[in-house]
């Protein structure tokens, strides 16, 4: 019998081997860092549901159009901003073209890690570089004014609510409502029994996860990060008072574990219907709105950014294609990032993919695609609107010194961002005071600033 | 009908501790027959409609080159740790060296400091070499990350062949190359089977390394799964339909060697 199993043991190994040397030859096993003589090219990306679907058009369309091949590499957005960083400061050249979310585009362009990208843009009239939307190119651009990158698609944020909860108990939202409103609402419509709560908002901690909509609530409150020279303002009045009404808003109506919820958890809190509203980015309405991932799609209205001293307090946010530096192949990466990010990409996606996976907010032209506003009447008019209105450069009620709605641009916010995200998720959590949160912020900041002044 | 008992109660504690550490596992091959909507309910829910959609996306995203790579990183580091522990087990145990717990303990040694410790420096030799997002770098890499804990664990299998034994073969004529045939091999044959299982496995979930080194052409497996991680939309049903996928060969890998290996994990422990 043992030596039935030995024998037994080495005929699958011998199988193994066979069908493992087999696939060497077939190309798994490249030599050293991408094949440079012949047509293709590397992209990193996110894996986000668009970098999926041009995943599966790719070879079909562009491929056969261009004759250029595309290899994707799909990985989380930390370790995707790992790798690019390594490769690029290593010469690896490992990538042509990768995914770049706005906050990283100015910092990289300013490092010289990135491939501008204007002037291939402008040259091209079929590209249409004047149907892009301003702000998205402005939060693309670099100090020296040209695009270091092209929005592949763009979001804002807004406030959904579950219009079934709001008809039950006579409530009207108002296109453009104020956070003294929202608390109102939360009030009313927070169920306990029902496992309802009033309001999701993100409490996980991460410059990315708390303090996107919580920095937006800021602004319209009146605060800011830095003024304009600098001066840290963390335990300003205006940032207190915003981060207060945030974290008691939480604490009494918001959902449960909300020190833990970041997008994905609050997306299956408001999706699964468990709560009333939820603030966060207009990316959401289309998982929102597929049955297949909600529960609620068809019931969800959508409104402005809650306000409170500015008029519009909608975030900006892109995931933008960028070739890195280290490229080899940059006339073979703009083609396929001009495709990418073209009227023509959107209309194939629509047509192959259905009208709602479109990549939009980047582009004027999207929302006057029939097909497009039929399937996205709910919520895209106050996407087009919130980007529209979302200023990077003067987001709130002061002069900034740097780019970014709900972040500051500088390398250090990530870090910074992230470190007093952790004690005010503490403080949502109830270990914690807001006071001593923006105590120990604004001694944070004051050491980021020194470097600035 | 004392015993009886007794044993039926130990029977029900096996039973309940081997579900609770199978429990996970039931619970992602569950939720990879999910629709994602189904998957993030809360209370979760045991009754849904089985589907069959996530395993349809994980395969258009084309897993197949990434378990190859996995399966040539683990499998050819596998057979190089196991050729070259074994021998340097023997040097360590039956005919030892001189110095030889020097020796053992600077094998040990090596896996004390952290892999990103060591890391630049792999990294940018890797890089000078040209050898960055090659499969052949990963086999090399598993091999020496493998290859002190095989040593040690093939010196302790081969510590329990009885001195008595290979002396009476030498006694009666054996050479060195019969008496590792005949006598060493058949003895330590359930430990080398579960030496080599745990290099594999190690192997088949290392993440770090390969997330570092690998880029489109040489990426394992893990790195296919943390791809379905996504900050916008949701996510989990298909990462469980992915990490169900991926979980699979360890696991024909652990039942092909099953006998041998409940016998050989607790050679070491029955001293």
């Amino acid at each position: 019998m043992p030596r039935k199993l030995a024998m037994a043991t080495a005929a699958a190994a011998a199988g193994v081997l066979l069908v493992t040397a087999g696939c060497s030859g077939a190309g798994s096993t490249g030599g050293g860092s991408g094949d440079s003589a012949d047509n293709t090219i590397t992209a990193l990306m996110v894996g986000n549901p668009q970098m999926e679907d041009i995943q599966k058009l790719t070879a079909d369309n562009f491929t056969k159009q261009t004759g250029i091949t595309v290899k994707f590499t799909i990985l989380p957005e930390n370790e995707l901003r790992d790798k690019v960083t390594q490769d690029v400061a290593n010469q690896g050249g490992q990538y042509d073209v990768a995914t770049v979310g706005a906050y990283e585009v100015p910092i990289w362009a300013k490092n010289g890690w990135l491939h501008e990208v204007s002037t291939q843009a402008q040259a091209d009239s079929a590209y249409d570089v004047n149907d892009l939307i301003k702000p998205m190119v402005s939060s693309l651009s670099g100090e020296d004014g040209k695009m270091y990158a092209a929005p592949f698609y763009g979001e804002s944020s807004f406030l959904m609510y579950n219009k079934e909860l709001f008809e039950a108990k006579g409530i009207t939202m108002p296109e453009k409502p104020t956070w003294a409103q929202v608390a109102e609402y939360a009030a009313k419509l927070d169920d306990k029994s029902k496992g309802i709560s009033g309001i999701c908002l993100r409490g996980l901690p991460g410059w990315g996860e708390l303090f996107a909509p919580l920095t937006t609530v800021v602004n319209t409150y009146g605060g800011t990060w830095f003024d304009k020279d600098w001066n840290a303002q963390v335990n300003s009045p205006e940032f207190k008072a915003a981060t207060d009404f945030y974290v008691n808003l939480l604490k009494q109506h918001g959902q449960p574990g909300a020190p833990q919820s970041g997008f994905t958890e609050c997306l299956n809190t408001f999706g699964q219907g468990k709560a009333a509203m939820w603030y966060d980015a207009t990316s959401a309405a289309g998982t929102l709105e597929d049955p297949n991932a909600s529960k609620v799609a068809g019931k969800v209205g959508y409104a402005y950014a809650p306000v409170n001293k500015t008029e519009y307090s909608g975030w900006l946010w892109t995931w933008a294609w960028a070739m890195p530096k280290t490229t080899k192949k940059a006339d073979a990466a703009w083609k396929f990032i001009s495709w990418a990010t073209s009227k023509d990409y959107e209309k194939l996606v629509g047509e192959k993919l259905g009208w709602s996976r479109v990549p939009s907010g980047k582009r004027t032209s999207t929302y006057s695609i029939p097909e497009y506003k039929e399937s996205a009447k709910a919520f895209a008019d106050v996407t087009l609107g919130s980007i529209e209105h979302a200023d990077p450069t003067n987001p709130g009620v002061q002069p900034r010194p740097a780019l970014g709605v709900q972040f500051v641009g500088i390398p250090e916010f990530a870090d910074l961002g992230t470190k007093v995200s952790q004690e005010v998720s503490a403080a949502i959590a109830g270990s914690n005071t807001v006071d001593k949160a923006l105590a120990d912020g604004q001694k944070q900041a004051e050491d980021v600033a020194k470097k600035y002044k | 009908m004392r015993a009886r008992l007794q044993n039926s109660v130990w029977g029900v504690v096996a039973w309940i501790a081997g579900i609770i550490f199978v429990f996970p596992v039931i619970w992602m091959v569950l939720t990879s027959f999910k629709q994602e909507a189904d998957a993030a309910t809360n209370p979760p829910s045991w009754f849904f409609a089985p589907t069959l959609a996530q395993y349809g996306q994980v395969f258009d995203r084309n897993i197949t080159p990434f378990l190859l790579n996995s399966l040539m990183a683990s499998v050819f580091s596998t057979i190089l740790v196991v050729l070259l522990a074994t021998p340097a087990a023997y040097a360590l145990s039956l005919r030892p060296v001189a110095k030889w717990s020097d020796s053992l303990f600077f094998f040990i040694t090596t896996k004390m400091m952290p892999a990103v410790a060591a890391f630049l420096p792999v990294y940018l030799l890797v890089k000078h070499l040209g050898m960055l997002d090659n499969v052949w770098t990963m086999v090399i890499l598993y091999t020496s990350m493998n290859l002190p804990l095989a040593v040690w664990m093939m010196r302790s299998f081969l510590l329990e062949v009885p001195r008595e034994v290979l002396e009476a073969g030498e006694v009666d004529g054996a050479s060195l190359i019969t008496s590792i045939r005949k006598i060493i091999l058949p003895i330590v044959s359930p430990g080398l089977a579960a030496t080599a299982l745990i290099c594999f496995i190690f192997a088949w979930n290392e993440f770090f390394l390969a997330v570092n080194l690998t880029a489109t052409n040489a990426s394992t497996s893990p790195i296919f799964l943390v791809g379905f991680i996504s900050s916008e939309g949701a996510f989990l049903a298909r990462l469980c339909a992915a990490a169900t996928i991926v979980s699979l060969p360890v696991l024909i890998a652990g039942w092909v060697a099953q006998n041998k290996l409940v016998r050989g994990l607790s050679m070491g422990a029955v001293k």
